[in-house]
Formats: C-alpha cells, structure tokens, sequence
C-alpha cells in the first residue's frame, strides 16, 4: 500500500510532506511525493525546482523511507491528478495540506482541497501549516 | 536654440493630466509586455492602434513612446530573473544578469539596468533632439531616387544583416512586398492581387497585417507550444546598489550609450548587434575578468544600456526620413500614417507641435519607468504566473476587435485570420517578422518614389541614379549583397598572407 502526499514548496505543502513521513513510518508503508503543474504559465512557484526536491529526496533517503517523487506537467489541474493517481496506486492515505482561501479566491478558483476530501476513495488527511 | 524652445514648447503641452496620465498607463503596459516573452511593443502598439482612432494623434503618440521605451526596460526584469529575455534586445543582460541573480545579486542586477536604462534613455533622446534636426535638413535635400536608393538599403539591410538566414530574411520580405501590392495601382488605375474582391481594391490595412502577424501568429505559436516546464523565478527584494556598484557602472552605462545610439540610428542598426558589442567591450576592459560568466555588473549595465540608446537612436530616421529600424518603429509608422500623416523631413515643419510633444514624452515616461521599475520590480516579476490562455485569449479579443474596428468589415477577419496562419507558418519555419513588415510599410512607398524617378526621367533606368547621395547607397548595398563573396574572395586570402 502506498501513502500519496501533494506535495508544493510552501509551509502547508512543507506541513503536509512531515505528516506524511510520521504516517509512512508509523503504517511501514512507501510514500508517493506528488507535484504538479498545469504549464500553462511561464513561472509557476507551487511547482516544485530542483533545489526543493533535492532537499525532499534527501530527508527521505535520510530517514529510509520507501519512496518515489512524481512531477506532474499537464493539463488538468493538481486536485484530477491526485484524486486519479490515489485511485490506479491505491492509496491507503492521501495527505494534503491546507491554507486559508478568502471567500471569493474559493467561489472563482474552486477548492483543491475540497474536490480531494469529496472524491479520493480513500481517508484523507489535511493539514495546516504551522503558526 | 529654436529646438530647445520647441522642446520646452512640448514640456508644457505634455504637463496636461489627461497627457501625463496617458504616458503613465503607456510605460505600464510598456512594462508590462516587455516582462512577458513573446508579447513585445510592437504587438501591443498594432493592437492598440484602432482604440486610439478616437484620440488625438499627439495623446496616441504619447501612450505609444511610453510603451515602446517601457518595453525596453521590462525586458530586462525577465532577463535577470528568470533567464528568458524578454525582448530580443535583452538577450545579452541574460548572460550575466541572471548569473548575478542565482548568486543572489538580483536587487543590484536589477538597479544596474534600471537605472543605466533611465541614463542611457535621457542621453539618447537628448542626442535625438540635437541630431534629428541635422538628418531633417540633409533629407529635405534628398530627391525621389535617392529615397528609393534609401528604401532599398533599408530592405536590405534588415534582411541581410539582422537574422541568422539571408534567404529566410528575403522570404519574409517578397511576403512583405506582395502583401503591400494588393490593391489598386496609384498610376495606371488596375487593380492588383485583388483576386475580384471588391473590398480588396483599397489594399490591406497595415494594421490588419501588423495584428495578424504579431497577435494571432504568436497566439497560435504559443498554443501550439503550450505545455511546458515552469521556470524557476529567482525571488527578489527591492532593487538597490551599493557604491562598489555604482563605481562599476557608471562607465558601462556611457559606453554602452556610445554603442547603442548610432547603432539604432542606422537603417540597419536594431539593438542586437550594440548589446553584443557592449558586452564584449565590458569583458575585454573590465577590472574583474574573472567575474564574466558568473555574474558581473558591468555585462548588465552595459548592454541595458546601449539597449535603451538604441531605441531612442531608432526614432531618429523614423522621424527624420520616415524609414523604420525595427518592429516597434513600423508600427509606429503604420500608426502614423493611419492619422494622415506622413512621416519623413516635411514632419517637423508641418507637425512640429506633434513632433515635440512626443520627444517632451519620451523624456517624461523615461523618468516615470525609473519611479515605476525600481521600487516595484518584484510585482512585475509576479506576471510571469499569469497562465497563459487567458493572457493569449485577451490578446486574441483585441486583435479581432481591433482588425474588424478599422473598417467594420467582416472580411478583414477573414485577412486577419489568414494572416495569423502566415505569422504562425513563419515562426514554426524561423522567418523572421520584422523584413514583412518593413515590407508592407515601406514597399508601397518604395514604389511611389522608385516610379516617380522613373516618370521625371522619362522611362530611363538612369533616373533611380538620382546624386552622391544614391550612388553611396547603392555602393553599400552593393557591399553588403555581396558580402559573403568579398569575404571568401578578398579578405580570407588577405589574411591567409598575413598569417603566412
């Protein structure tokens, strides 16, 4: 079985990867880091460079966790692409993190998080970023 | 002194608020399109052209200096921080200005080339005011053959000299030309490449085409290439510099305006070949060689600045003589010509009021991108996340808003749309834009004047040999057709012997 964090470079993304490493330690279980972009903008800084995925990689080789990284460059938006991968890997968790969406961000853009909590078979665990 | 009053004549006239607050909103979409890589001022400029129908010509021009000398100082925000010029013009601050940003100098990059933009501009357009006068006396002496002879080198030369292909460039060109002949023929009344459409018999409007090659041919490129990697955008803080920089700079600065003017004056001049030029000079005298390639100021301040000068040179034989050295400058001289005036030396005497109200706002929106760039960098570096349909998906509107606003013809968004599939057809077989459009601006005129020597001297080819003034032309042309033969045949075995 497999724990399927969404992983962005930012404190909830951050807080999400550490609460998905306690799971994957506490379940023995191996852990897919996923990020994703749409591609469609020139900069996108909730995709992940290589300077913060060297930095996940070597956490995770450093506390033996069974793991593998995905980056996701495609059409659809981050919240389809976990939601089916938490379906074909068959996730026994999906760890996202949260932030706080004014009221009007949620009416024009839609909730991430809600379409994940909504639709992944699985339990789901969200978390806040610190402070 | 009489320019000087003239000048200060178009301070006053530019001080209107409503004129300040066009060149305000000018630097701002100048900026704005010169950040995001592959929207230039020149796209913008044909783009916003039929919504200035309604203003005055001098409030157009205003907005329009603004985003032609805006565009030159975004490009180099995108250069620095995110290693994608821009502007064709910025692709040399990328070198070092993106070297200085990853090792965390991005603030000090980015005040380097604000501030040497702001030095080089205020020189540059200080040099236009006391050139154009001098060039505006030199044209008024020229007869038709040598305007044809001067067409003819502005043909060549952005063909031959600027791109990498000759041959792409002569393509693109004959496309110019043979878009410029549709219509009806001023001397013998036929009707040409009208294919019967009625419509057709006024020509195509340089607008239709300016928007159908910048706006949808880019549009559709970008679609096509839509999916790709993010870049990383190095964050940044306030652009400052300590005086460890400004001693470093300050010279770059001037030569590089030294380098940029002239170049951008010339009919073949544009702002690649000055910035490359900067930049080797910086590197062979700079104090810190050990500094190039990994970051050093002066292969930013450099080449931003001759960037700036160059674009301040261009508007010196677009307003002197009516020929165009780069994109931005024929649109402009699209612009001018859909106000029913004609560019070239009579332009002072009989729009002088126009002519230094636009210089007055060069000055103005020079200062005004400082204000705006310095402290505000790291929000325009926030463009770059805009996604990109909706970005293209504006762009599309106002081009079709604007091709069908010219004439209110249905037709023209068929040429529109055509068009577009052309500029789509050119970047995906690397044809360069800028020889179509010179050819569409200039071929038409090119004609009048080649065909008005031609009728005072009676049928005889001799008439194009008008003075001095065209047999130097021609010597150049000449030259540089026949560069790569003189190269292989003169100098190369020259310099075999010497090295023997």
């Amino acid at each position: 079985m497999t724990i399927l964090v969404g992983y962005v470079p930012s404190p909830e993304g951050e807080a999400a990867l550490r609460a998905a490493i306690d799971e994957a330690r506490r379940r023995e279980e191996k852990l897919l880091v996923v990020n994703t972009t749409r591609g469609d903008a020139l900069a996108d800084p909730r995709f992940a460079q290589e300077p913060d995925l060297s930095h996940v990689r070597e956490d995770l080789a450093a506390l033996g966790i069974d793991f593998d990284i995905r980056q996701v460059l495609g059409a659809r938006d981050a919240a389809e692409e976990i939601i089916d991968l938490a379906e074909t890997k068959g996730a026994s968790l999906v760890v996202i993190g949260l932030r706080r969406r004014s009221a009007v961000g949620k009416l024009i853009m839609g909730s991430a998080a809600q379409q994940i909590l909504l639709s992944v078979g699985c339990p789901v665990l969200a978390v806040k970023a610190e402070g | 002194m009489d320019n000087l009053n003239n000048l200060m004549q178009g301070f006053a006239d530019v001080m209107a608020p409503l004129n300040l607050l066009l060149a305000l909103v000018g630097v701002v979409i100048g900026t704005a399109v010169g950040v995001l890589p592959g929207i230039g001022p020149a796209m913008t400029v044909a783009l916003l052209l039929p919504i200035t129908y309604g203003m005055e010509p001098v409030q157009a021009f205003i907005m329009f200096a603004g985003i032609f000398y805006g565009g030159m100082y975004g490009g180099s925000t995108t250069s620095i921080l995110l290693n994608t010029p821009g502007e064709s013009s910025s692709v040399v601050t990328a070198i070092e200005g993106n070297k200085m940003a990853k090792a965390g100098r991005a603030a000090q990059a980015l005040a380097t080339a604000a501030i040497g933009s702001f030095v080089a501009g205020t020189i540059g357009t200080l040099l236009l005011v006391l050139i154009t006068p001098f060039v505006v006396d030199f044209a008024v002496s020229l007869g038709s053959p040598d305007y044809f002879a001067l067409m003819l080198l502005s043909f060549i030369a952005v063909t031959s000299v600027l791109g990498s292909s000759r041959i792409r460039g002569f393509i693109s060109l004959l496309l110019g030309l043979t878009i410029g002949l549709v219509g009806i023929d001023t001397v013998s009344g036929q009707q040409r490449l009208t294919l019967g459409v009625p419509q057709l018999a006024d020509g195509i409007d340089v607008v239709v085409v300016a928007v159908g090659i910048f706006a949808v041919g880019e549009a559709l490129w970008v679609a096509a290439h839509l999916r790709r990697k993010p870049a990383e955008v190095i964050p940044v803080g306030r652009p400052w510099m300590g005086r460890q920089d400004w001693k470093r700079s300050w010279k770059p600065w001037l030569r590089g305006t030294a380098f940029g003017f002239p170049f951008g004056a010339l009919p073949a001049g544009g702002a690649e070949i000055p910035t490359f030029l900067s930049y080797a000079t910086e590197k062979r005298l700079t104090k810190h060689p050990e500094q190039f390639g990994k970051g050093a100021i002066e292969g930013v301040a450099g080449p931003e600045a001759a960037n700036n000068a160059s674009a301040a040179g261009t508007l010196v034989p677009m307003l002197a003589i009516g020929l165009p050295t780069n994109a931005t400058a024929a649109v402009m001289l699209a612009a001018f010509q859909s106000y029913g005036i004609q560019p070239g030396p009579l332009l002072f005497e009989r729009e002088a009021s126009l002519v230094w109200v636009l210089i007055a706002s060069l000055f103005i929106g020079n200062l005004l991108l400082l204000l705006l760039n310095l402290p505000l960098a790291p929000a325009w570096a926030k463009l770059l996340q805009i996604p990109r349909p909706y970005l293209y998906a504006g762009i599309l509107f106002f081009a079709t808003m604007g091709a069908y606003a010219v004439n209110a013809q249905p037709l023209d968004l068929f040429i529109l749309l055509t068009l577009g599939l052309l500029g789509f057809a050119m970047r995906r077989f690397g044809l360069p834009v800028l020889p179509l459009i010179v050819g569409v601006i200039l071929g038409p005129r090119a004609e009048l004047q080649g065909r008005r020597s031609l009728q005072l001297s009676g049928g005889e080819l001799s008439g194009l040999l008008g003075g001095p003034v065209s047999y130097t032309v021609y010597t150049v042309v000449a030259v540089v057709l026949l560069w790569p033969l003189i190269r292989r045949f003169v100098v190369r075995p020259l310099r075999a012997r010497s090295a023997a």
